[in-house]
Formats: C-alpha cells, sequence, structure tokens
C-alpha cells in the first residue's frame, strides 16, 4: 500500500458559516461559491460520501474521474487533487486531507448494480444513485438522470493492482478524519451518504457526515 | 485472456477509419462489431447506449467494480448503468485495454501537437476525441450530458502501488483484433484519436478496420456470461429486458 501523506486544516469550525449533519442514506445538493472551502467529516469512520460537482453556471460541465486522473498521473485522490471537469477545466482542489485517499474509479451503487454485483431481489434496497436521482428532481432546471456522471467516493479505498485487478479494500479513514476542497468556480455539489448494506464499504453501518462551509479569509 | 479470433464467415459489412477518425452505428443484438488494429498501435476510444433508451449507457464504474477488473479482456462484459450488458468480449489478441485513461480535447492535443487548422490542412488537421464523440452523439440526438466514460481499445496504462499511471508502449501489434458480441441494439460511438497519454509527441492516429459479423445468441455455457455470478446476473437483467419483444 503506498503511502498516506495527511495534510491538516487550521479552518475553525467556530467560523464556518455552514455547518450540517448529513444523516446516513441522505442526499445533499448545495452550491458551493469560488473561493468557499468545502469539509466533509467522516464522523464515525469509514463512511463513503458519494459525491459530484457541476459547474454551477452551466450544469452540463460537470465533475469528470477519468480527467481527474489522467491529468494528474495517478488513480488516488488527496491534496493537490485538481477536481477536473468534462472540460478539464479546475472545478475544486483538495486542500486539506486527513484520510490520505479518495476514490474515483468504483462508482457509485445503484439499484440495478446491487442487482448485478449481490443479488437479483435486491432491487428495492436504498442506493446512491436512486439519491442523486431525488436530489436531482428536486433540484429541476432540466437536469435528469444523464448528469448523474461518475463519482468521487470520498474516504473510500480501492486500489488497482500491477496486474489489471480491483479490490475493495478496508477503509483507510477513521472516525473524525476530513477532506477539504477549495472551489476554483461556483460551483453545485451534489451527495449521496452512501446507504449500501451489501459490502464492507461502509463496515455494513452507514453513519453521517457532518459538512461546513467557509467563506475565503479576507 | 487473449485469445485467437473467431472465423468471420458471416461479415455483413466492413468498413475502414483513418487515424483521427470518427463512427457511429446501432449494432443490432447477437451482432459482433469486429475492430481491428490494422498497423499496430491504434487507439479507438469508444462509448455505447442502449438504442432505444440511450438513458440507460455504458458505466465503466460499474463494469469495472462487478468484474472486480481495471482493465478490459476476453470475458468481460460493457455493463451500463441500469445493469444491463452492452457488449459481450468474446475475443481479444491483445489481453489488456484501457479502461481509465479517458480523451483528449482540443486544447490538449494543440499542446501537445501544435495546431493544424482545416483552413491550412483541408482533411489533415488535427483532430481530438472530446469533439469527435460530441460529433457523433449530436447525430443521434445526444450531447454534452451524454459523454461517459469511454473505454481506449488497443491501449493499456500500468498502474503501480502509488496508483501512478504509466502508457505502456506497444500494447498492440498489426492485425491485433477485438471482438464486442451486442446483447441488446447498442449505439456505439468511437474514434481513433491517439490516447492521451500517448507519449508520441507526433500526431499520428492509427487506422482501423470495422467489421460486422451475424453471431449467435450467447448460449447457457457462453465464457462471457460464466465469467462471474454479476456476468450471469447482467445477462438475465438484460434477456429480462427484452421479454415480449
Amino acid at each position: 500500500m503506498s503511502t498516506l501523506v495527511y495534510t491538516e486544516s487550521s479552518l475553525d469550525p467556530a467560523n464556518a458559516v455552514y455547518d450540517y449533519t448529513l444523516p446516513a442514506g441522505d442526499g445533499w445538493m448545495h452550491i458551493l461559491k469560488k473561493g468557499q472551502t468545502f469539509r466533509i467529516v467522516d464522523l464515525e469512520g469509514n463512511q463513503a460520501v458519494d459525491t459530484l460537482f457541476y459547474n454551477a453556471h452551466d450544469m452540463s460541465e460537470r465533475y469528470s474521474a477519468q480527467d481527474t486522473i489522467r491529468e494528474q498521473g495517478g488513480l488516488y485522490l488527496t491534496t493537490g487533487t485538481k477536481l477536473m471537469s468534462s472540460e478539464c477545466n479546475v472545478l475544486a482542489t483538495i486542500v486539506a486531507d486527513t484520510c490520505g485517499r479518495h476514490d474515483t474509479v468504483g462508482g457509485a451503487c445503484a439499484a440495478e448494480s446491487n442487482q448485478v454485483r449481490y443479488s437479483l431481489d435486491k432491487r428495492w434496497m436504498h442506493s446512491c444513485r436512486d439519491t442523486f436521482l431525488l436530489a436531482l428532481s428536486k433540484w429541476g432546471n432540466g437536469v435528469t438522470k444523464c448528469d448523474i456522471t461518475h463519482n468521487i467516493n470520498f474516504f473510500m479505498n480501492v486500489p488497482v493492482t500491477a496486474e489489471g485487478g480491483l479490490s475493495f479494500e478496508d477503509g483507510v479513514s477513521a472516525g473524525g478524519r476530513y477532506v477539504e476542497v477549495r472551489a476554483e468556480m461556483d460551483i453545485i455539489c451534489l451527495i449521496s451518504n452512501c446507504p449500501q448494506l451489501n459490502n464492507p464499504c461502509n463496515a455494513y453501518n452507514p453513519t453521517p457526515v457532518r459538512l461546513l462551509i467557509w467563506n475565503p479569509i479576507q | 485472456m487473449k485469445t485467437e479470433i473467431n472465423p468471420n464467415d458471416n461479415l455483413l459489412f466492413d468498413t475502414t477509419l483513418p487515424g483521427g477518425g470518427m463512427w457511429s452505428w446501432v449494432v443490432r443484438r447477437h451482432t459482433t462489431l469486429r475492430i481491428i488494429d490494422q498497423e499496430g498501435g491504434a487507439n479507438v476510444g469508444l462509448m455505447a447506449y442502449n438504442a432505444h433508451q440511450p438513458l440507460d449507457r455504458l458505466n465503466l464504474p460499474d463494469t469495472l467494480k462487478a468484474q472486480y477488473t481495471a482493465k478490459l479482456t476476453r470475458g468481460h462484459v460493457l455493463m451500463s448503468d441500469m445493469g444491463h450488458v452492452l457488449f459481450s468480449i468474446t475475443a481479444d489478441t491483445v489481453g489488456w485495454h484501457d479502461p481509465l485513461g479517458g480523451h483528449g480535447n482540443a486544447k490538449m492535443v494543440e499542446r501537445k501537437y501544435g495546431s493544424a487548422t482545416y483552413q491550412e490542412h483541408r482533411n489533415g488537421w488535427y483532430r481530438n476525441a472530446h469533439d469527435n464523440f460530441l460529433i457523433e452523439l449530436g447525430k443521434h440526438g445526444l450531447g454534452k450530458r451524454d459523454l461517459v466514460a469511454n473505454v481506449n481499445f488497443f491501449s493499456r496504462l500500468d498502474v503501480n502501488e502509488e496508483g501512478l499511471m504509466h502508457f505502456h508502449p506497444g500494447n498492440s501489434k498489426p492485425g491485433d483484433q477485438i471482438d464486442l458480441r451486442a446483447e441488446m441494439d447498442v449505439l456505439v460511438v468511437l474514434n481513433t484519436c491517439q490516447h492521451p497519454l500517448d507519449p508520441n509527441p507526433a500526431y499520428a492516429p492509427k487506422p482501423i478496420r470495422l467489421e460486422l459479423l451475424k453471431t449467435p445468441p450467447a448460449g447457457a455455457d457462453d465464457y462471457c456470461r460464466n465469467l462471474r455470478g454479476e456476468n450471469q446476473r447482467a445477462f438475465t437483467l438484460t434477456e429480462q429486458l427484452h421479454l415480449g419483444a
């Protein structure tokens, strides 16, 4: 396993302009203004936070996992990673990370992919892409399922082997660890706080995460 | 797994595509799209959609995690985000195709190769995968919001323990080919621009030959169907899609 680098933030939650605890299984869609810093805290440990970003002024420009990993030359996201759009612009930068590694290859769980991965009778179970669909429907403005692209899984560990294998390893996160991104343009963030109960990505126990936003320091 | 190719005695159609070219087609269920790297070193960027319901579309994260792989070869299937099988890889002489590297755009092509406009170079101008995808998607009423993570057939990226990715030179040889059997009517959109991490400093995209073959449906003992339980269930969901048809 590669070396994990931890970067602490100097921001104080007491100065945050937004502070919300998102329960497991819930969705969250929110605008982040250019220069704002957004922190996700894994309150209890090994919670997968499935996250998408969009250009707030043109949602057809959105987070692109392939462009992000290719432009940085590596698969894992951590401090310094520029989160790239489908047009190769920087949506946001990871500026602090006390987990050390995040996945963007594994995608989000869905009713249908749970059928494929686990059992045909799993379709009824709650899933990230159902959460995404509901949040997008409520957001309106014509956004639909085609706006659900390949997401980031904050706090998830999905290593690729030299032989081209993909594995889902025990998490490298723990209670209280966090990741912070700075918006490099006005962006919309869409989160599904993953409800997956079929695999150990959440230790079979989805838990809440805390979301904080700071304005840029004047 | 690298394998020899199937015979092409049921050829329905064939065409060639120059380097930097693009193509789209509805590949009918139970026909096979064979892609041949004529000179070696080709790259084929490909996206795929259910031709009747394009919201049902290629999803590489679903494809990779269901099959516990970060490369594509014989036995693997390309899955949609709705749990369906779009294509089965029924033959492959290469052994490794890239699902990670994505595709380049106009800015990247200019930065890497310089500028060669249509005005000056006519059809020898420098094309880029992003625009080629948008052009072919547009012919089917699809656009920017329909771009998905693409496969790069014939290319390979090696990933080390730190997660760093390196282009693997010489992955595909002259005459190498891959067979994609459609398990539903699939809208395929592809282009032959260079891989975005191809270290060649020259703009030199390679041509391909495309063949469309009539092939039998996947039987109960089909290799791709039985590669894993996940594949069996995806085939079941795909066959359910065709109930009553």
